[in-house]
């Protein structure tokens, strides 16, 4: 046999099978398609954050404090500017403001800078140019949709705490405001000279203070960390260097798109399954035509090479077009994330991203057909004369076993090339593998309990229809697996989504959404009448007072941040301002873990505080530990008495750290309350009324929060059920293959039937019923393995409870049998009509 | 053309064997008897209905109510038992469910009884004999009590010991349900079995001749 010989095989079988084989490696393209289109973009992302580094920051070097900086701090700041170093400022706080022509008030987030800021980068404004505000007049520029809330435009007025400011204009998205927070209040900017006088910033206030750095010289920003790290982590500020900000964001982003990148894997690899079974089928209806080359002098090898060729050039042709839809689908995506990106996203072919899906493809199209094209190779040239001849035991198993092998090996490497850590690869594998053996599992029991337990007075047809799912060379388990796992990706994230979702609106919708802070103690009554005018009832108001920690067991703060080793307590810990609370009971969103709860009796030589069992961990403080409070000023120490958990998840005053009544009732403070108010338009009303009575009073809106939030999830859950549609789909390609596959023996047995009498519709109700099968079986195992898979995540990953959304998940179930049937049939509209005795004569040739 | 100029009449009761050479035409005339295809040209009276005025379900009707069939490769639905493969005519025509049901399976059974499969009830195609197969094929041919059985090389796939055997239970069935029989075969030995001969070559009838008594 001459070299070339396999090649042309190859090239002959190709011509025949492309059709029927082609199908699946359409699933495979669709894979391939995902991957392309998620690691092109992911690429596209990380590019733009490199390109725009330093002006995401704004500066060098970040320096931020939770309160105003300490004396020393502000004295070195001060040495760094006569060092040469530029310095800004910027305070950050909460408050109202009101549209002194609306009248409307809302929560915003005031943003108050002098100095150069941003020292890289421009901030954009709306008409351009009124960057940096100017400090000699009381104007001030908004977020566009705080002008829209607040129903003023520009040129208007609006009201901050005892100031007023004209809007001067709008500040466009800079990409440096990110989050949750910048959708709930949005960003109101007044030059700094004027915020004393707004009388917003005082005892409790939520003020955060950010210095900004410019250092002379490149890359000084590292050197800089170094040299004062210590000295600033004494002193409680935190510190960014724009260099680790872009990289952390890179990586963040790089991490997110690699994890989307394994659904797109995931699609692939059931695309594989697929092409395993459509290879065994045809396989198996070649054996006679391989056993006459064989017979004609072909080789094992010559036979095996050429099927193993045909099958990679087919995977790679499916891959080519996968990522040509990939490349397509890549610049739809910025339209559809970009929100919740920090980075304008470019559009850049990516060759990498391609060639790998490429590679990919092939790849997995030929090692998922190595075992069944094993088979080629035991092909025996006697079957030529006599079919029934079986190949000899226990030929190939080394084989067998070698490709095996090479599968599952392929199946890690891949996952570990694509996820964003081998840890998280080689978790992705074996979840894979375990999703799929639980999805074979689960569908087989099914199936075998369908076929028992069916019932006998159902109409014939319909057994019949079931019992098909049994016949010889069924692809049932392939089917099942694909389509099963596109249910099982989609269900498990709309379960998931929905149970966070339906925790976050709070059950039956009783809970309070109004939240009002910086009340101070003497506006309680004036509040709870202003109220209760409007038929609101304020929840009682709980006392705030901020402190920080300046000891543990007697062990100053400061001491313990400068320690450079990693064995001490958490730096967050300590170095942030706590806002502590006083009561005597527990509420409802908190229970007691460890040690006891103060019952008023016997008071303890030190007052008792109660601390929330993660903060304590952290702290390496258990029961009978001290800790000391610098409460504005004055020193406290206490004993730690109880540990608490406390489900954050709820919308309700919660606290890290819980005093006994006694101690800081005379210390300074503020109140937070809540209300509930359902009627959105007298929630507004209520918010505008509060804030001209009282200016200093925030008023956040809760449920502006869950609207942020519910919109966040949203979009994610929205990319990721975009690609488990990938899946679905490949899972569809996959059924029309099997379909197609079977297409000989399903017209062998409709005629059959037509020749036993069968009229037109009940070979058509058998057939049907047969697609309608297979798809709830395969709808049924996915969606019982998402409902276990999403109580996990729900219960075990985000400690919540679960509750099951009955109606989404059996409708989700009923389109399963519905893609199928859709699938079935059209795979059969394609068949040329033809008499039973063709069919039947065929069959016995 | 593959048929032509073919005029011939069965009677009732009849145990009529199609013969000739491969290619003569003997399994498209067969075909076209049994209403599985239709004639270019020309009529086929079935129990005196004429099948080109029907439509296909009409025919598939007719096929359920008054035809059994043989086939050379046994074409039994894989997926179902013995028992269940015999109940296919009748399930066709919504018979096996209500009050008959029992009676209607115990007559399949029966008939597997009869073709030597009582123990064999609940096996599926694969696994049984050919010779098996053929003779579950055969219960399922005359479970509905036609009136007319179209056989196609019904020993084709056997081995000569085996398909004497189910060419005795064919004829056995026959005899106590007094069905007409169409039998294709190329088979001279099996041929003078039957009661009349019809020669067929290069798609027309060479000869058509009655054995004697």
């Amino acid at each position: 046999m001459r070299a070339g010989f396999p090649l042309k095989l190859a090239w002959w079988e190709a011509r025949s099978s492309a059709r029927r084989l082609g199908l699946y490696m359409g699933a495979i393209g669709l894979g391939v398609a995902a991957l392309v289109a998620i690691n092109s973009f992911r690429a596209d992302v990380v590019r733009a954050v490199a390109e725009e580094g330093r002006s995401l920051v704004g500066a060098d070097v970040r320096l931020r404090s939770s309160g105003p900086f300490a004396p020393e701090v502000l004295a070195f700041l001060d040495s760094l500017e006569h060092a040469g170093v530029e310095v800004a400022y910027e305070t950050r706080l909460p408050s109202m403001a009101v549209g002194l022509r609306s009248g409307r008030a809302r929560l915003v987030e005031v943003q108050a800078v002098e100095g150069g800021y941003p020292f890289y980068g421009e901030v954009e404004t709306e008409p351009a140019g009124l960057w940096p505000l100017d400090g000699g007049a009381r104007r001030a520029l908004a977020d566009p949709a705080v002008l829209r809330q607040l129903g003023v435009g520009v040129g208007d007025t609006v009201g901050l705490g005892e100031s007023r400011f004209v809007v001067a204009g709008t500040l466009a998205d800079d990409g440096r405001e990110l989050g949750v927070r910048g959708m709930v209040a949005g960003r109101l900017a007044i030059p700094a000279a004027f915020l004393e006088e707004t009388g917003l910033v005082g005892v409790g206030s939520l003020v955060r203070r950010n210095a900004y750095l410019r250092l002379p010289g490149e890359g000084e920003a590292e050197r800089f960390v170094e040299a004062h790290r210590s000295f600033l982590r004494e002193h409680r500020v935190g510190i960014d260097t724009a260099e680790e900000e872009v990289e952390e964001l890179s990586r963040g982003l790089g991490m997110l798109g690699r994890f989307l990148g394994l659904v797109g894997l995931m699609a692939v690899l059931l695309g594989g399954v697929g092409v395993a079974s459509a290879v065994h089928v045809l396989v198996r209806e070649k054996l006679p035509a391989l056993a006459v080359l064989r017979c004609l002098g072909a080789t094992q090898r010559d036979v095996f090479l050429a099927y193993s060729l045909q099958t990679g050039l087919l995977g790679l042709a499916g891959a080519a077009v996968g990522a040509v839809a990939g490349v397509g689908v890549q610049g739809l995506l910025p339209g559809l994330l970009g929100e919740l990106l920090p980075v304008e996203v470019g559009y850049r072919v990516h060759w990498p991203s391609i060639l790998a899906g490429l590679g990919m493809g092939a790849w997995v199209a030929i090692i998922f057909a190595l075992l069944p094209l094993l088979a080629v190779r035991e092909v025996a040239p006697l079957q030529a004369l006599r079919r029934d001849i079986e190949p000899p035991e226990g030929r190939g198993g080394a084989g067998r076993l070698a490709a095996r092998g090479a599968l599952g090996a392929s199946v890690v490497l891949l996952s570990v090339w694509q996820a964003p850590s081998w840890q998280s690869g080689l978790a992705f594998a074996a979840g894979v593998g375990l999703v799929l053996l639980a999805l074979w599992g689960v569908a087989t029991a099914l199936a075998r309990a369908a076929r028992r337990f069916f019932p006998q007075r159902a109409p014939y047809v319909v057994r019949q229809g079931v019992s098909n799912l049994f016949r010889p060379r069924n692809q049932t388990v392939a089917v099942t697996l694909a389509l099963g796992f596109g249910v099982f990706l989609i269900a498990t994230i709309y379960l998931v989504q929905a149970n966070l979702l339906e925790r976050l609106r709070g059950e039956g919708g009783e809970r309070p959404n109004l939240l009002f802070f910086d009340i101070q103690p003497d506006q309680r009554d004036g509040l709870r009448a202003l109220l209760a005018e409007r038929g609101t009832a304020l929840e009682p108001p709980v006392p705030i007072v901020p402190a920080r920690i300046l000891a543990l067991n007697g062990r100053p703060a400061t001491e313990l941040l400068a320690d450079t080793t990693d064995a001490g307590p958490e730096r967050w810990a300590l170095r942030r301002e706590y806002r502590n609370t006083y009561r005597d009971t527990l509420t409802a969103t908190e229970a007691l873990v460890a040690g006891k709860w103060w019952d008023g009796r016997a008071p303890a030589r030190l007052p008792r505080i109660s601390i929330e069992e993660d903060l304590a961990r952290d702290l390496r403080v258990g029961i009978g530990d001290r800790i000391t409070w610098d409460a504005q000023g004055v020193p406290i120490e206490t004993e730690v008495a109880s540990l608490r958990r406390v489900d954050w998840a709820r919308f309700s005053p919660n606290f890290f750290v819980v005093f006994e009544p006694g101690v800081l009732e005379e210390a300074p403070q503020t109140l937070v309350a809540l209300a509930r108010v359902p009627d959105p338009e007298q929630r507004a009303e209520l918010q505008d009324a509060v804030v001209r009575r009282f200016p200093n009073i925030s008023v956040l809106d809760l449920s502006r929060v869950q609207e942020a939030l519910d919109g966040v999830l949203s979009k994610v859950a929205f990319a990721v059920r975009g690609l488990a549609l990938f899946t679905l789909a490949g899972g569809g390609v996959v059924l029309f293959g099997a379909l197609v596959a079977s297409r000989v023996q399903r017209q062998r047995e409709a005629a059959l039937l037509a020749t036993l009498g069968a009229s037109r519709r009940q070979v058509r109700l058998v057939q049907l019923t047969e697609y309608a099968a297979l798809g709830a079986l395969a709808g049924l195992a996915g969606t019982l393995l998402a409902c276990l898979s999403a109580w996990l995540l729900v219960t075990r990953f985000f400690e919540f409870e679960f509750g099951l959304p009955a109606l989404p998940l059996v409708s989700t179930w009923a389109a399963v049998p519905a893609l199928a049937i859709l699938v079935g049939t059209l795979n059969s509209r394609g068949s040329k009509r033809r008499t039973p005795l063709e069919v039947l004569r065929e069959a016995a040739e | 053309m593959v048929l032509g100029g073919i005029d011939f009449a069965v009677s009732p009761g009849e145990f009529v064997a199609i013969v000739g050479p491969s290619g003569s035409g003997k399994t498209t005339l067969l075909g076209l008897l049994a209403g599985l295809d239709r004639p270019s040209a020309g009529r086929v009276l079935l129990d005196g209905q004429d099948l080109s005025a029907l439509s296909e379900d009409e025919r598939a009707r007719l096929r359920a109510d008054k035809v059994g069939f043989v086939f050379q490769t046994f074409h039994l639905l894989p997926t179902l038992t013995a028992l269940e493969n015999v109940l296919v005519p009748l399930e066709l025509r919504g018979g096996v469910r209500g009050e008959g049901s029992r009676r209607l399976r115990e007559r399949a059974a029966g008939l597997l009884e009869r073709v030597g499969l009582g123990d064999r009830l609940h096996h599926y195609p694969a696994q049984l004999s050919g010779g098996e197969q053929q003779r579950v094929a055969l219960a399922r041919a005359f479970v509905h009590e036609p009136k007319i059985l179209f056989a196609d090389e019904p020993t084709g796939s056997l081995d000569g010991e085996t398909g004497a055997r189910v060419i005795d239970l064919l004829l056995e069935l026959n005899r106590e349900a007094r069905a007409t029989v169409v039998l294709v075969t190329h088979d001279p030995e099996l041929a003078t079995r039957a009661g009349r001969v019809v020669r067929l070559s290069g798609g027309r009838i060479v000869s058509d001749t009655r054995r004697e008594g």
